[in-house]
């Protein structure tokens, strides 16, 4: 099983929730609890260790807020 | 451990400026990579054009000419013309596009000017608040169009790719949309073909990619890119329509 | 070298290339289609560039590429083309590109007709694109100046960074004179701004004139603005004939500035004392030196193939000193000697 890890460049995202919408494993959501610099609800990762390193949310981020690795094992 | 995605090169620091959302940004990034894959950076030009996009000289990477609203093919021309060596590309929105600038993009590949052309169809005028462009699809409903275009008094939306693949100097005319990971992948692969097009001297290429407005549009990020699969897609039909085999 | 024959268009076309001009952008119209198929026969087969646009819209836009990439560019139209052209000058002149337009003039308005006229004087100093810019205007007053003229623009453009047009009449472009050109091109200037691709330099290089601060938008404005009061005291342009002992000055520019000196030689004939002012920039115009050569005059006769165009900045120069009349032929009419004679003697107190 693949594993990966997903880091938000938090205060460059506008929580527009197209990450969220794309996870195929369900493991981001909007943090509604608080706003970030540019006041939007920044995307998080929730579950991180469900992570398949598949990109979907960062090929479809529009603000090039998201890296990814490849944890290998 | 290894990094499988980051950010590329082929963009500056500067945030973009577009709402959120706004697939203007996914479009960014794929040109953006694909000079950076293909090592293009250093003497790529970008012509910027009017309208969401206006300030996209902030966010690539490279030098770039600000052109007026529609005439982006024109002064990509003359850029191209004397600095042949240079790669050359517009990036353009369907307002400036398909309506002002009908003229300059139709006879920059009357001419098979060897540039790339990104031309950007969200089916509306973002930048000044949402009016009808001629890409505005039949009923739907825009501040100048407020009871829904009416194809009897305002016509039927034009197919750009459709008219600019009939042109005998245009060499690859592809139209793709970046709805999810899949098409947003396969954008990507026709952008880089475009380029390839441009490194191998082979003519005027232009790829076009639906593109959301959901603040324009009225709805949701994520119901915007729905209504790029439900209603664009049908309309403005994804795939190629014209490659003349010169990218590789 | 010796003088060849040559008609106008083709005279400029020469000058052009031989200053070093490497790339044409243009599209036809008369009077100054010789212009555009000369760079077409000679940019092809000696490594220039040679683009027929589409439009005067999209030449001038090309044009404005071209010198973003770091080109020394021209374009060359007449009356309506130049009116098409007016959004890319105003592009050009607030993204301060050094571009040469040669303006080739015939009466209008509208589709008006194609022999030669002066009405485009407010079209080309005053121009319809939209902004606080200028443009440089010289006038040339036949076949050899102007080919003197299309090369000072290209120097002039490159020195202040800044559109230079040179109105020909359409006399000009149609007639043929005996000229000697200058074979030398102009040095090539450093162009550190050019955005032709970054190639290893530090800084990214951006052609814009898009600023939407309203306090740098400003001062931008105000640079331009030190630009073009730097260009009236530098580079302002006149010739003056005769002007000493005249009683009566003349003020013409162009190829009718020639039939208005032969006018003053009849009336000196006569026993009347004329001379003639022709500036030679239409923008920046020289006002302090006409005010000065008209100081002490009877009064002041403005000569021009319009109704009375540049009689403005005349006027403005002259500001009441001295009485201003005004003689002017148009829609492709050009007046005779006689006519200005006539003119100068109407006006002439007890005559």
């Amino acid at each position: 099983m693949i594993k990966g890890r997903v880091s938000f460049n938090e205060d460059t995202c506008k929580g527009c929730g197209l990450c969220v919408s794309v996870c195929p494993v369900k493991i981001l959501k909007l943090d509604t609890s608080r706003v970030n610099a540019i006041g939007y609800t920044p995307a998080f990762c929730f579950e991180p260790e469900k992570c398949i390193a598949c990109s979907s949310c960062a090929l479809i981020c529009p603000d090039v807020v998201i890296t990814v690795e490849r944890l290998e094992s | 451990m290894s990094v499988i995605f980051k950010k590329t090169k082929g963009l500056t620091d500067t945030p973009f400026t577009y709402c959120p959302g706004c697939t203007h940004g996914i479009i960014h990034r794929l040109v953006a990579e694909v000079l950076e894959e293909l090592n293009i950076i250093d003497r790529s030009v970008l012509i910027a054009s009017v309208g969401c996009s206006v300030m996209s000289y902030e966010f690539f990477n490279c030098d770039a000419v600000q052109a007026a609203h529609g005439r982006a093919p024109a002064v990509a021309t003359g850029v191209k013309r004397v600095r042949p060596d240079s790669i050359v590309f517009t990036y353009q929105g369907d307002g400036d596009l398909a309506s002002i600038g009908t003229g300059e993009i139709v006879q920059a590949a009357h001419r098979g000017e060897n540039i790339t052309v990104i031309f950007v169809n969200n089916a509306i005028y973002g930048m000044t608040g949402g009016q009808m462009a001629p890409t505005t699809l039949p009923g739907q409903v825009t501040t100048t169009s407020p009871y829904g275009r009416d194809t009897h008094l305002q016509g039927e939306p034009i197919r750009i790719s459709e008219m600019i693949a009939t042109i005998p100097g245009a060499a690859f005319v592809e139209r793709v949309t970046v709805v999810d990971p899949l098409t947003i992948r396969k954008a990507k692969t026709a952008i880089k073909k475009a380029f390839e097009v441009q490194l191998r001297n082979g003519g005027f290429s232009m790829v076009e990619v639906l593109s959301s407005c959901n603040i324009g549009w009225g709805l949701s990020p994520v119901d915007s890119l729905k209504f790029i699969k439900d209603k664009m897609v049908p309309y403005y039909p994804l795939g190629n329509f014209k490659d003349k085999g010169v990218q590789s | 070298m010796a003088k060849i024959l040559m008609k106008g268009n083709e005279a400029i076309a020469q000058a052009a290339v031989s200053a070093g001009c490497e790339a044409f952008f243009g599209y036809p119209i008369t009077p100054q289609n010789e212009l555009i198929e000369y760079m077409a026969k000679y940019l092809a087969k000696n490594n220039g560039v040679f683009v027929q646009a589409e439009s005067e819209l999209a030449a001038i836009n090309m044009v404005y590429g071209a010198a973003g990439a770091g080109a020394r560019v021209m374009t060359s139209s007449s009356s309506p083309g130049i009116a098409l052209k007016q959004e890319g000058i105003s592009y050009c002149a607030g993204a301060e590109l050094p571009v040469v337009i040669v303006s080739v003039s015939r009466g209008g308005p509208g589709l008006g007709g194609i022999l030669p006229s002066q009405a485009d004087y407010n079209q080309a100093t005053r121009g319809g694109g939209n902004g606080d810019y200028k443009v440089m205007v010289l006038a040339p007053n036949g076949v050899q100046e102007a080919t003197e003229l299309v090369r000072k623009a290209f120097e002039l453009a490159e020195k202040y960074r800044n559109p230079v047009m040179v109105m020909a009449d359409g006399i000009i472009g149609q007639m043929m004179e005996p000229v000697e050109i200058n074979p030398e091109p102009l040095p090539p200037v450093d162009r550190p701004w050019a955005a032709e691709g970054q190639r290893g330099r530090a800084q990214r290089n951006v052609v814009n004139s898009m600023n939407l601060d309203a306090y740098k938008l400003e001062q931008h404005n105000r640079d331009l603005q030190a630009k073009y009061e730097r260009m009236e005291r530098e580079d302002v342009m006149y010739e003056t004939v005769q002007t000493d002992d005249a009683d009566v000055l003349l003020v013409a520019y162009g190829t009718p500035s020639r039939i208005v000196k032969s006018a003053i030689a009849t009336l000196r004939e006569q026993g009347i004392k004329a001379g003639l002012f022709r500036p030679k920039t239409l923008l920046p115009f020289p006002s302090k030196q006409l005010k000065a050569a008209a100081q002490g005059k009877q009064f002041v006769l403005v000569a021009e193939l319009s109704l009375g165009q540049m009689l403005v900045d005349v006027k403005l120069a002259i500001e009441g000193t001295v009485p201003v009349h005004f003689y002017g032929r148009t829609g492709g009419v050009i007046f005779e000697p006689s006519e200005i004679v006539d003119a100068v003697k109407s006006h002439r107190k007890g005559d």
